[in-house]
């Protein structure tokens, strides 16, 4: 018997007793209450709460708002997917960098598909204006782009938005551990300053 | 073609079984260093899940709801794996089954060797510490680095992990600061020479040493914290990146998964993904969480579905619940014996509430005879728990499979017997004056003349006090206590340590 074949007659040996479950109750909450601005300030607020920093601003002011940040953080080259929108100065459009080159940049700068207040949540799904996982993933800084209508408020409302067949990345903070003595130390493996533009 | 003869459990429990649980805790109690470490570890742990557990105002019924997805999952959970493997394999993945440990190593060994690779990074998995992987590969020739930081420290510790969550919660900074200068130089990059015990700094050294590997690595392998049998969606939960690093670089990736982690649909991970954090870390979000469904951005996938004993344990309709576990560790940091006797002491990689019934029921009752008696069955773990595993009464319903040690089958039916008339029950007043006198000056009694001997293996007993109830009635009262029904024989309170 091939092993696919042996575990699942040893499944249905082992359910013999047809063991009935109940309906299952899915009485926990599947949406938020807060309006946007509230919305948004808790989504601020709990990016904070993790070590991220915030800048907000309008529309017609993200271009500004980027560079500002990339100044301000002496990020001079930073890779970018191929699908954002906005042109920004020093980027390098990934297009199929080995992670070694990308190790030597100084940042990257993406949009996102879904956020999370309640949790301060930043979810990727690799769409061009994101692109692949490995560029948000190896540089020590990511500046990422959230329009407030991307920022929903619960987690169900977040999983009802994403689609299961795209490669996900949830991102809450920036890369941590607390194995030494439970002590928090920010940046292990992933960027170690995750810095959020939220436009609204 | 083989008959199908029962229900086979682990056939390898070398990972799941170690010295028995009383003789173990007793080297661990002993140790001041280690009850400050867990004591301070578990409480702090504590705390941050209780404030936000206590933030989210419908937490009973996403517990409802977790435990009752992962019972609908049991109950369906041979159409579910075959849904899995479909959705997986029209996504491009490959999927493996395996019956055992042995099966599951010779798989992962194969696919490794198919590379060419004598070298893989690992994301922190408790499916393949349960079936020990890293040993099997080191025995085919491939190099297994563990990624996450705490394993890391452990494997170049040569030591064993102690928690599920935080394998290293046994080593202070002065330690690990000390394996990281002896240790990682023979196995990659040094760490630098004025390295200091600074956590920043420990973490820094780790973040380098590793950075390296993840850059160079063509295999990694991954466990699954869930995995979505309709669209074939896999998901790690982690921190450091250490998981990202892994699961995006190298070409190759293999996840061994226990087959309990499914989940039906998409929508049950909002469940879960709340359910876990809060309970395992007690954030309200873990820093990172991949999903992906078969093979993304040109890797090539693997996928090793993992039976391993579980089918025996889903065979047990009192003891199947444990399946529903998502090894969040919630139970072991609120339980009074893990937290003076750290995981070590339970002997196998599942330590904690859940390791005293999950360890049995995968390798058999009888070859952890010990385990479900580690606990005092105080009810915090079933409290806590996010899937309300009732681990309790599965206690209590192992302790009446395992074979109890003769010795102490014998203090019982003694205890039973003095009990049983009030005549009897005065004549062992004098006996425990006796006791007095074994219990010497330090007034723990740490061992009995045989049979007793096997009672106090296990417990140091309090000397009895000098004056008993009857005789403390009998003198402030000027007469015997009235009859009563003698006091029901009972072994759990009696003098545990
Ligand atoms: S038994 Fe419950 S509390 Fe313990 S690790 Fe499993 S899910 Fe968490």
């Amino acid at each position: 018997m091939s092993a696919r074949d042996e575990v699942l007659a040893r499944i249905r040996l082992a359910l013999g007793d047809r063991p009935t479950v109940p309906e299952i109750p899915r009485a926990y909450r599947r949406g938020g209450d807060l309006d946007e601005g509230a919305r948004l300030d808790l989504f601020a607020d709990r990016l904070v709460d993790y070590k991220a920093a915030v800048r907000r601003c309008a529309p017609a002011d993200l271009l500004g708002t980027l560079v500002a940040a990339l100044t301000d953080r002496g990020a001079a080259r930073i890779v970018v997917p191929p699908g954002l929108p906005w042109d920004l100065p020093g980027a390098v459009v990934d297009d199929g960098l080995a992670a070694t080159d990308i190790d030597r940049l100084d940042g990257v700068v993406t949009a996102c598909a879904v956020a999370v207040a309640e949790t301060g949540t930043i979810v990727l799904d690799a769409a061009a204006d994101q692109g692949r996982r490995v560029i948000t993933l190896v540089p020590d800084y990511h500046l990422c782009v959230v329009r407030a209508d991307q920022v929903v408020q619960t987690v169900p409302e977040a999983v009802a938005r994403l689609d299961p067949d795209r490669p996900l990345t949830w991102i809450s903070g920036p890369s941590a551990t607390s194995d030494i003595e439970l002590k928090r130390v920010e940046g292990v493996h992933g960027p170690r300053t995750l810095e959020v533009v939220l436009v609204s | 073609m083989s008959t199908f003869l029962g229900l086979p459990r682990a056939v390898d429990t070398s990972q799941l079984r170690g010295r028995p649980f009383p003789e173990a805790a007793r080297a661990a109690v002993a140790d001041p260093q280690l009850r400050r470490n867990l004591g301070d570890a578990t409480a702090t742990i504590r705390a941050k899940r209780a404030r936000v557990v206590g933030e989210v105002p419908d937490w009973e019924s996403l517990r409802a709801a977790g435990a009752a997805i992962k019972d609908h999952t049991l109950a369906n959970l041979d159409s579910l794996l075959l849904q899995l493997e479909a959705a997986v394999t029209a996504r491009g993945g490959t999927v493996h089954w395996a019956r055992d440990s042995a099966e599951a190593n010779r798989i992962v060994t194969e696919l490794v060797r198919a590379t060419g690779a004598d070298e893989v990074v690992k994301v922190k998995s408790m499916a393949t510490q349960e079936i020990g992987l890293n040993e099997a590969l080191e025995a085919a020739g491939i190099a297994a680095w563990e990624t996450d930081l705490a394993e890391l420290i452990v494997q170049l510790g040569h030591d064993k992990p102690s928690h599920i969550l935080v394998p290293a919660i046994h080593r202070n900074r002065a330690e690990i600061r000390e394996i990281f200068l002896r240790e990682m130089g023979a196995v990659g990059l040094p760490a630098p020479a004025d390295l200091t015990d600074s956590p920043p700094a420990l973490a820094e050294a780790a973040r380098r040493h590793l950075r390296q590997k993840f850059l160079s690595a063509r295999v990694a392998i991954s466990g699954a914290n869930f995995a979505v049998a309709a669209t074939g969606t896999l998901s790690v939960v982690e921190s450091e990146g250490n998981g990202r690093m892994c699961l995006t670089l190298p070409p190759t990736l293999i996840t061994v998964m226990g087959i309990e982690k499914l989940v039906p649909t998409w929508q049950d991970l909002e469940v879960f993904l709340q359910l876990l954090p809060r309970s395992s870390t007690g954030e309200r979000m873990n820093p990172y969480t991949s999903m992906w469904s078969g093979a993304v951005e040109g890797q090539d996938f693997h996928l090793v579905l993992l039976d391993n004993g579980r089918t025996a344990v889903l065979g047990d309709p009192s003891g199947r619940s444990a399946l529903r576990c998502i090894r969040c560790s919630a139970c072991l940091n609120v339980c009074p014996v893990y937290e003076r006797t750290g995981g070590h002491a339970y002997g196998s990689v599942y330590p904690g509430p859940i390791g005293a019934v999950l360890s049995p029921q995968l390798t058999g009752p009888e070859l952890n005879a010990t385990l479900p008696y580690a606990s005092s069955l105080c009810g915090a773990c079933y409290d806590v728990c996010p899937v309300a595993i009732d681990i309790p009464t599965m206690l209590v319903h192992l302790r009446a499979q395992v074979p109890h040690p003769a010795p102490e089958r014998a203090v019982m039916r003694a205890a039973a017997y003095a009990m049983g008339s009030p005549r009897r029950w005065a004549a062992t007043r004098s006996a425990s004056r006796a006791g007095r006198l074994l219990g010497g000056r330090r007034g723990r009694i740490r061992s009995l003349p045989p049979p007793l001997s096997g009672w106090t293996a296990s417990r140091d007993l309090p000397v009895p006090p000098a004056e008993g109830f009857r005789d403390w009635w009998t003198r402030t009262h000027g007469s015997p206590p009235p009859a009563t029904p003698p006091p029901a024989a009972g072994g759990d309170g009696a003098g545990a340590a």
